[in-house]
């Protein structure tokens, strides 16, 4: 462990980039693999070719009637065996520090739903699709599932275990690079499986006291890979639909973003309301109140779709943020959803 | 007009005529066929659903077909991928045609339980297929649950498609265990059985003891579905994980079903091109039933990160290692062979050498996955694809290719073009692996899979992994195009064009209905003989 | 083929891919082992199932077993173990040539079956009458402590399977007393006999452990 402590944090080719020790530790046993796989295949394939090459028939080429050699046989079976179990060792050494959380490790819960997260903190608060957490020091997420069987992925801390409904699991990490780390659902689950992310924002000691109490804070350090360039392909959408009337981007919108896996165009109620006809329309929300969908009911049922639900229908729309879905779009989605009397 | 000339007159081909007599036949050698046309027909569309999805993947928010489509569409190609394709292609289709032929024998031991065996087969993908039109199932192929008990869609029809063609596997596989033990001609002792048989006999062992458990987990999840018993559901006091053991506890042991079979077939191929004895015989034998065991004590390896013991996960890691000691024996002993050998290059060794390449990437990145620090990582992302594409398509079916190729002149009395089946082979290698060695890069960069919409980042690797797809499937339809252009019209081949010594090659080509006329060969060597005038 | 019957069987013409009638009944047998084995692991599964649930949820299962009828259940042992030894009786008459005593036992063998299934006929019905369903479907007032409706899911689960497996043998040996009356059988091939019997012995086997397993064990 103490050899890893001051490494640098690398984004190595082909791997994302380390963001704590651990994933310096699999790293550089992935790369151990990797080399001894290169090593073998050159052994096998390059042996193969070579022996093609080598042995290619010739007229009157005459070949030895070698049918086995004992000495060779036991070699490739004992070796092998041997370093099998060293990676084993190896493995099974990193696999402990990958999940034995450190007993000081901070607790947050985590809740995941088709097709979302939410955090829990200590302090009570909740979060959807954001995790906050403090630069250097152990966090431990203990997670359950409210529906069905989804699996958390943080690909910059290599860390990933399912969660299960009926059950607690956990995973742990320190995060050693403050910034914006991705997480993924990996355990399909329906629909939206694929919008199922979120993102675990690293933050310096002060900015995070900042967040705690509930005050604006700023994020600094990496982004994710796609932050920008999502923001640049959505610029690039735009300028490719530019031709088109605003309510035709809108609809092109809807099916990019998986609007449609939830809402029918044609009136039928599907996990979400239809849009058809529903523009300028009275809703009665869950809570009983009524309100008239304009451009804000839509643009606050994007950003924070739990906040005024239409009667008959579950709080499982996750949030889009600006980076998602940011102005130019949302007036094309409010023009098409505008469009649909 | 030598293409009406069929080898010796009379063979299985026109011993009796009409469609009637091909859908009654007991002839181990026609229900071989029907097999292949059956499980060419679904790889086509399994297939089919392979590039759709490969082509909504190319581009991050520019998808061809909307998610719920999508998720669908990544069940059926595994479904029929698994189910209806790689499971019965080697065993079902060559294995049948071949193996009676290579015991000396007429036909297998139970030669109409071999033709209930196909029509069970149709049977359960006409369920499956039928699902198909009534809603599908977007569950995964691997049914997990409480998703699968939840989900709307023909679930339950699919389920009982796989359930009953699980049965056509069972039999099948019990066929050929009692044929190897009781119907082997005079001389053909354990120490000269071909390979071939040594590998079918394993996985025939495999098919009996691994399917009917899938066939009671899938029986209980449709009594879930049905009668909410509640042994997989979370929300009646049932676990979840438990239908993970159950259904991986088959699934695990049907790889070695996909995979054993091929590695017979390459057995046989490199001695016959190489003019060199099989290196390592017994080993290889020995080999082949050493995986059958280790096959059926690592399921628990797909299920490191599903919340199971870290008891568990020790025991499961340790043992899968194990896997990878005959499997390297062979792969060697494989490449041995070759050593001052007389190597020809026809389409049968080209896909021998195929496999090598592609099985020996597959094989070594299951060692990373059985590695538990780095399976934590390198699980459900696209990592997992690759390696599991690289070991079935790169392993199977390009035994199943190489070995149709290799028995065509025994099936049809006729040689396919080798020129041609060399380029087809070239498309294959060169697409296989632009398609699927991108997919290490991004799951190891993070690539979730099962994903209808991918992140941008991943782009690059998607898009090449999609033209890589092209080059695949136009690879695919030019040995398709041989293989039928050639089976009406190619050059008479004769009776053993190989110059291959197992009992099969002993038979005119085409064969006569009962394979050596009234009396049965005798075998008096070694199938791998190849020495003074047999080099 | 009409004038042979059960006094005046046919010869047998064995397989062209078999040696001889002993070949052919060799391998017969041989493949009807296999078979049974692929039943064990079926079976074998959901046992498994059973006692990893029963190991979970002990005082539900104990609870739920209790429920259940042992006099119903013994009667039914009983009566298949009468079907077995009437089973043993119709085989050995066969391979004695003796066909018409064969059909008599094997005719007293469905009439066993027909009594198992009659008394798990009104086992089942007066448990649906109480309101005890496999699972979700289950609303018996006498027992409501959680997790007992995950035991009858297996009773219901495994009994019903095997009960299906006895009709499927009662219709086996129907089919065999058929080929018996067209003098398909004889001392030279009695196979179908041999292997039927071996199909009833395994399902009574089964028998056997579920019912100490869900009315005694619990």
């Amino acid at each position: 462990m103490n050899s890893v402590i001051g490494k640098a944090y690398a984004k190595g080719w082909g791997l994302p980039l380390q963001g704590s020790d651990v994933a310096v530790m699999w790293d550089g046993l992935y790369w151990f693999l990797y080399g001894l796989s290169i090593f073998f295949f050159v052994l096998v394939v390059g042996g193969m070719i070579y022996f093609a090459f080598a042995y290619r028939h010739k007229e009157g080429r005459k070949t030895k009637y070698i049918a086995d050699h004992h000495t060779l046989e036991a070699i490739w079976t004992v070796i092998p065996t041997i370093l099998l179990l060293v990676i084993f060792g190896w493995g099974w050494s990193v696999y402990k520090a990958m999940v034995h959380a450190p007993s000081d490790a901070m607790e947050v819960r985590v809740i995941g739903k088709q097709w979302s997260w939410t955090f829990q903190y200590e302090d009570g608060r909740t979060e959807t699709s954001k995790l906050v957490v403090p630069l250097g020091k152990p966090v431990k997420l203990v997670m359950s599932s409210q529906d069905v069987l989804h699996s958390f992925f943080i690909p910059n801390f290599r860390v990933k275990q399912d969660v299960v409904p009926g059950m607690y699991t956990s995973v742990w990490f320190e995060a050693k690079v403050p910034g914006e780390h991705q997480v993924f659902c990996t355990e399909y689950c329906g629909t939206t499986h694929s919008g199922m992310l979120a993102t675990v924002e690293v933050l310096e000691p002060a900015q995070y006291e900042l967040w705690k109490a509930g005050k604006p804070y700023q994020l600094t350090g990496v982004k994710t890979p796609s932050h920008d360039l999502l923001v640049a392909g959505q610029v690039s959408a735009r300028l490719a639909n530019a031709n088109l009337p605003l309510p035709e981007q809108g609809a092109k919108l809807v099916q990019a973003k998986g609007c449609v896996a939830c809402h029918s165009a044609d009136g039928t109620a599907k996990i979400g309301p239809s849009f058809k006809g529903i523009f300028g329309h009275e809703v009665e929300l869950v809570d009983g109140s009524k309100v008239t969908v304009d451009e804000n009911y839509i643009r606050e049922s994007i950003a924070k779709p739990q906040a005024k639900v239409v009667k008959g229908f579950n709080p499982v729309m996750p949030p889009y943020t600006k980076e998602m879905i940011g102005e130019e779009d949302l007036n094309a989605i409010v023009a098409y959803i505008k469009s649909l009397k | 007009m030598a293409h009406t000339e069929h080898a010796h007159g009379d063979n299985y081909l026109n011993h009796e005529k009409g469609i009637w007599s091909w859908m009654t036949t007991v002839d181990h050698k026609r229900i071989g066929l029907m097999y292949l046309a059956a499980v060419l027909f679904f790889f086509l569309i399994g297939g089919i659903f392979a590039l759709i999805i490969r082509l909504n993947l190319m581009k991050a928010g520019a998808p061809v077909v909307d998610a719920n489509t999508y998720n669908k569409l990544m069940t059926y190609h595994g479904a029929i991928m698994v189910f209806l394709v790689i499971i019965p292609a080697i065993p079902a289709s060559i294995g049948n045609f071949v193996l009676p032929m290579m015991l000396g024998a007429k036909d297998v031991a139970f030669p109409k339980l071999n033709l209930a065996s196909y029509y069970i087969y149709l049977l359960g993908a006409l369920f499956a297929c039928l699902a198909l039109f009534l809603g599908g199932a977007d569950t995964g192929w691997t049914f997990y649950t409480p998703y699968s008990i939840r989900t709307s869609g023909a679930v339950i029809m699919v389920i009982f498609g796989a359930f009953i063609a699980g049965f056509s596997s069972i039999l099948t596989g019990l066929n050929f265990i009692v044929s190897i033990q009781k119907l082997r001609a005079p001389g053909l002792t354990w120490n000269r059985l071909p390979l071939m048989l040594w590998a079918l006999y394993a996985t025939s062992v495999i098919q009996v003891l691994a399917t009917p458990v899938l066939a009671i987990t899938l029986v209980l999840l449709i009594f879930e579905r049905t009668f909410q018993i509640g042994i997989f559901d979370p929300a009646l006091g049932g676990d979840p994980v438990l239908f993970q053991h159950f259904f991986w506890f088959y699934s695990h042991p049907a790889v070695y079903i996909m995979i054993l079979p091929a590695m017979g077939v390459i057995s046989e191929i490199i001695p016959v091109f190489s003019r060199k004895p099989i290196f390592g015989y017994r080993a290889i034998a020995l080999a082949s039933f050493g995986i059958a065991l280790v096959a059926f004590i690592v399921w628990g390896h797909h299920l490191f990160v599903s919340g199971q013991s870290e008891l568990a996960n020790f025991i499961f890691s340790l043992l899968t290692m194990f896997v990878a000691v005959p499997t390297g024996v062979k792969v060697f002993s494989w490449v041995g062979t070759m050593y001052k050998g007389s190597i020809r290059f026809n389409a049968p060794m080209l896909y021998a050498m195929g496999f090598l390449e592609l099985f020996t990437i597959g094989g070594v990145t299951g060692v990373f996955l059985a590695t538990l620090a780095i399976d934590v990582h390198l699980t459900d992302t696209y990592f997992v694809i690759a390696h599991f594409h690289y070991v079935m398509v790169g392993g199977t079916i390009m035994g199943f290719v190489g070995g149709m190729h290799y028995w065509f002149p025994k099936a049809t009395g006729r040689m396919y073009n080798e020129r041609i089946a060399m380029w087809a082979f070239i498309l294959i290698i060169i697409g296989f692996n632009l398609t699927f060695f991108p997919q290490f890069i991004a799951g190891s960069e993070g690539m979730p899979r099962r994903y209808w919409s991918q992140l941008p980042e991943f782009d690059l690797m998607n898009r090449l992994s999609t033209y890589g797809s092209w080059f695949l499937a136009a690879g695919f339809i030019v040995v398709a195009y041989n293989m039928i252009k050639s089976a009406k019209s190619g050059p008479i081949s004769g009776p053993n064009p190989w110059r291959a010594l197992t009992l099969e090659w002993q038979s005119p080509s085409p064969p006569p209905h009962d394979n050596f006329g009234p009396t049965a060969p005798t075998v008096t060597q070694w199938p791998y003989e190849y020495k003074g005038a047999n080099v | 083929m009409s004038q042979y019957n059960e006094m005046n069987p046919a010869p047998h013409h064995y397989g062209h891919h078999f040696e001889s009638a002993e070949h052919e009944f060799t391998t017969a047998k041989q493949g009807m082992w296999i078979f049974m084995v692929t039943e064990v692991l079926m079976i074998g599964a959901i046992f498994v199932g059973y006692l990893l649930m029963r190991g979970r949820y002990p005082e539900a299962f104990h609870a739920a077993h209790q429920v259940l009828n042992v006099k119903l259940g013994a009667l039914n042992t009983i009566v298949l173990i009468v079907s077995s030894a009437t089973m043993v009786l119709g085989v050995s008459a066969a391979q004695r040539g003796n066909n018409k005593r064969a059909i008599n036992m094997l005719m007293a063998t469905i009439a066993c079956g027909a009594i198992f299934c009659v008394v798990k006929y009104f086992e089942y019905s007066h448990k649906f009458h109480e309101g005890i369903f496999p699972g979700g479907m289950y609303h018996y007032e006498g027992l409501t402590i959680p997790h007992v409706p995950l035991f009858f899911s297996f009773y219901f689960v495994m009994t019903g399977i095997h009960a299906f497996h006895v009709v499927v043998g009662m219709a086996l040996i129907f089919w065999t007393i058929t080929r018996i009356k067209r003098g398909q059988i004889s001392k030279q091939f009695f196979t179908p006999v041999e292997l039927v019997g071996f199909y009833w012995h395994f399902v009574d086997l089964v028998w056997i452990y579920l019912f100490p397993l869900l009315y005694l064990l619990g």
